[in-house]
């Protein structure tokens, strides 16, 4: 076996006394990490600046404010009816922005339904996530053309199509030729409570039997609705994928260079032909589960705001302050940049139409479908008998 | 000469082979594909002749082996994944039905799963529970899969390997019970029928015998037995599931007036109430009787001994077709 150092198999005893990398306290200041900063330096390849590189921190900065804009406004246009519902990652940041970035362009991302921050990276616009959210479609963006797997609602149902997918990669022998721009993993996310689902657990024991390119990536947000993490695992979810034999680490999930190190450094592992990773990125869901859930029922404004003194963008923009890396007109054109950013959202949304309904017929087989086609024809018989009662009322 | 005679199994085995021959994405997994050859032999020979990355063992979790086949086919693949008895389909069941059958309807149709779910189904081979089941009226009511049900070794074979190039998810049942029913095979001429169309194997006048998978061999002793009564009946080989060739059926019972439906699973809620429901639609001042259906009891599938009781037989059925010919 090779030596991975900030990986491990071993679970410690007792269990509860697992690890947690951080890179960056809450109150900004860096600690050092020997294999994590060397993975920080590298950068992209050695030949662009390092991930640590004051101007890539402000990027993430500038990232992480702009998902949570996004994510603000979300909420807000719930409120004022025009969204069905929002499942806002508000606090989870730095845990997307920071595997979002860890990732290649080549690399294939399989989200749950809560991943805005990794659409940001990957190039998703804010806008095709609301139109799922406001029932305009099941799924805005093309999967190949963005390289990142539809959102999935059934949990946990995603990571055994990861592990399928790095199955393929292996097959087409794009794992493990040394060549950065080819060798290709897949990063799969799923929260605490997905952690629970069986499906999941198949999936370890299929990454772990062909040691597939996978990366799985658990953000730990504390709470699934309700339930806290202690009922989900009564051990750290960091050491669940050991029993498979998978290497794994936990790591604070707000600190978005600890992420990025981390997750960095699995997909490399993986794209070299190593195996399956897992990663445990400890975070906090800001707000409730979904605009339908109230927290007030089950979780504390102490609990709370302790998280709140954690809080990712925060700790990012403390440490570049203590760098004398960020000034105030930086912040202000993100702040800028932000507000434009929910005002254009707004302004979609308000002018967003509902599709035909005669597109519920569309893409149920990829092949003609007699049925399909016939009930098509019934539903347009059925509306046209409609038509002249609306042509009236228009003119009116 | 490209006719041989074959039993369904082999026939299954030569459209397995031969598509993977003509196609390099082709996969197969499932448990025991590879070095066994497959609990009945099916895929035997394919792990030898294509090796492990393309015949693969997997491990033992029915739902894993469907999702990681649908990342496979998202990467460009066309797995072929053998669930090894029908009764341990449901495992899979959620991957089946809330991810196979709408990713090409969620992603507006950019993602296409080209995978193919082959299930051994049916009863009537003595063996222990869930080993004998059949669900397709629980996948045929799931928008956006489609159903084939071969009865003959050169529909097994041609099936095989339409399914395979057919670019939505396809459940393959083959009728485990007629696994070793031989029957010609012709491997080169493609055949101008499509998949997705029934066949009249007997014409008849008097009454329309449906049946399809393991049944057909039954519904044909039937005509014959039927024959000797001087009664004339038309069987019809369903052949898809879903679609369901309606127009073959109509077109059929226009003529006869009469209908009888066989099939393995309950007659509660099975595949030939939603048949009975459009002919009654479409063919009401054709038909001189009531629908007939004949097959399983709501109940579990009954233990070996007497699950003779249970599955539809001759007798069950000519008493159906008499009473639709009395009516």
């Amino acid at each position: 076996m090779f030596a991975v150092s900030a990986f491990t198999t071993a679970i410690p005893q007792p269990a509860l006394e697992e690890p947690m990398v951080q890179l960056l306290a809450p109150d900004g200041t860096r600690t050092p990490h020997e294999e994590f900063d060397a993975v920080l330096a590298a950068g992209a390849d050695g030949a662009a600046p390092a991930f640590d590189d004051p101007e890539r921190l402000r990027g993430y900065y500038r990232d992480m404010v702009m998902v949570r804009a996004a994510d603000l406004e979300a909420t807000s246009l719930q409120r004022q009816g025009q969204l069905g519902l929002w499942a806002s990652a508000l606090g989870q940041e730095a845990a997307q922005i920071g595997a979002g970035h860890a990732s290649r362009p080549q690399d294939y991302l399989v989200p749950t339904y809560r991943e805005h921050g990794i659409a940001w990276a990957r190039g998703i616009e804010p806008m095709t996530l609301l139109e799922m959210y406001r029932g305009i479609s099941h799924c805005g963006w093309d999967p190949y053309a963005l390289r990142t797997h539809p959102y999935m609602i059934v949990l946990g149902a995603q990571a055994p199509h990861a592990v399928g997918y790095a199955m393929g990669l292996q097959r087409d022998g794009v794992v493990g030729t040394g060549d950065p721009d080819t060798d290709t993993a897949v990063l799969a996310l799923f929260g605490d409570g997905a952690s629970s689902e069986g499906e999941v657990s198949e999936s370890f024991t299929f990454a772990a039997s062909f040691q597939a390119p996978v990366v799985f990536f658990t953000q730990n947000n504390q709470w699934a609705i309700s339930v806290p993490t202690s009922v989900q695992s009564r051990v750290p979810l960091a050491q669940r994928s050991r029993g498979w034999g998978i290497p794994s680490i936990r790591v604070d999930g707000n600190d978005v260079l600890a992420v990025l190190a981390a997750v960095r450094t699995a997909m490399d592992e993986a794209r070299a032909g190593k195996g399956p990773r897992f990663v445990e990125a400890v975070t906090y869901r800001m707000a409730a589960h979904t605009t339908s859930d109230d927290a007030t029922r089950y979780r504390t404004g102490e609990e709370e705001q302790q998280w709140a003194d954690r809080d990712p963008i925060l700790r990012l923009r403390r440490h570049l302050e203590q760098l004398g890396e960020i000034d105030e007109g930086f912040v202000t054109r993100c702040e800028q940049d932000a507000h434009d950013l929910a005002m254009r959202l707004h302004h979609h949304i308000h002018g967003m139409a509902d599709p035909d309904p005669v597109s519920i017929f569309e893409n149920v087989y990829a092949e003609p479908h007699p049925l399909v086609e016939a009930e098509r024809e019934e539903y347009l018989a059925h509306v046209v008998q409609f038509e002249d009662e609306t042509e009236e009322t228009q003119e009116r | 000469m490209s006719t041989s005679s074959l039993p369904i199994a082999k026939a299954i085995t030569a459209g397995l082979r031969d598509a993977m021959r003509a196609d390099e994405k082709v996969l197969i997994m499932g448990e025991d594909v590879g070095v066994l050859g497959g609990v009945f032999r099916v895929t035997d020979g394919l792990h030898a002749e294509f090796g492990a990355q393309r015949v693969v063992d997997t491990p033992l979790a029915e739902a894993g082996i469907v999702g990681t086949a649908v990342g496979l086919a998202v990467r460009g693949y066309r797995p072929v994944v053998e669930i090894q008895f029908d009764g341990f389909v449901f495992p899979a069941y959620n991957q089946i039905t809330t991810q196979v059958a709408k990713m090409h309807y969620r992603t507006g149709g950019r993602v296409r799963l080209p995978m193919v779910i082959r299930i051994p189904h049916g009863g009537g081979i003595g063996a222990v529970e869930h080993h004998s089941e059949s669900p397709e009226a629980l996948f045929a009511h799931t928008p956006g899969l489609r159903i084939l049900a071969p009865s003959t070794a050169q529909d097994a074979y041609w099936m095989t390997r339409q399914a395979i190039e057919c670019d939505d998810p396809v459940i393959l049942l083959e009728p485990k019970r007629r696994y070793w029913l031989k029957g010609d095979v012709d491997t080169e001429t493609r055949p101008d029928l499509d998949p997705w169309t029934a066949q009249i194997r007997r014409p008849g006048r008097d009454l329309t015998l449906l049946a399809w998978g393991p049944s057909v061999p039954l519904a044909l002793e039937c005509a014959e037995a039927a024959a000797e009564e001087g009664n004339d009946l038309e069987v019809i080989d369903a052949r898809s599931l879903a679609p369901l060739d309606m127009a073959t059926i109509a077109e059929s019972v226009i003529r006869t007036g009469r209908l009888v439906i066989v099939h393995e699973a309950p007659v509660h809620g099975g595949l030939g109430a939603e048949i009975a429901a459009r002919i009654q639609a479409e063919c009401f001042y054709h038909l001189e009787a009531p629908i007939g259906r004949v097959g399983g009891w709501h109940t579990p599938y009954p233990p070996a001994r007497v699950e003779h009781a249970y599955l539809p037989d001759l007798d069950r059925v000519l008493d159906a077709v008499d009473a639709a010919l009395e009516h």
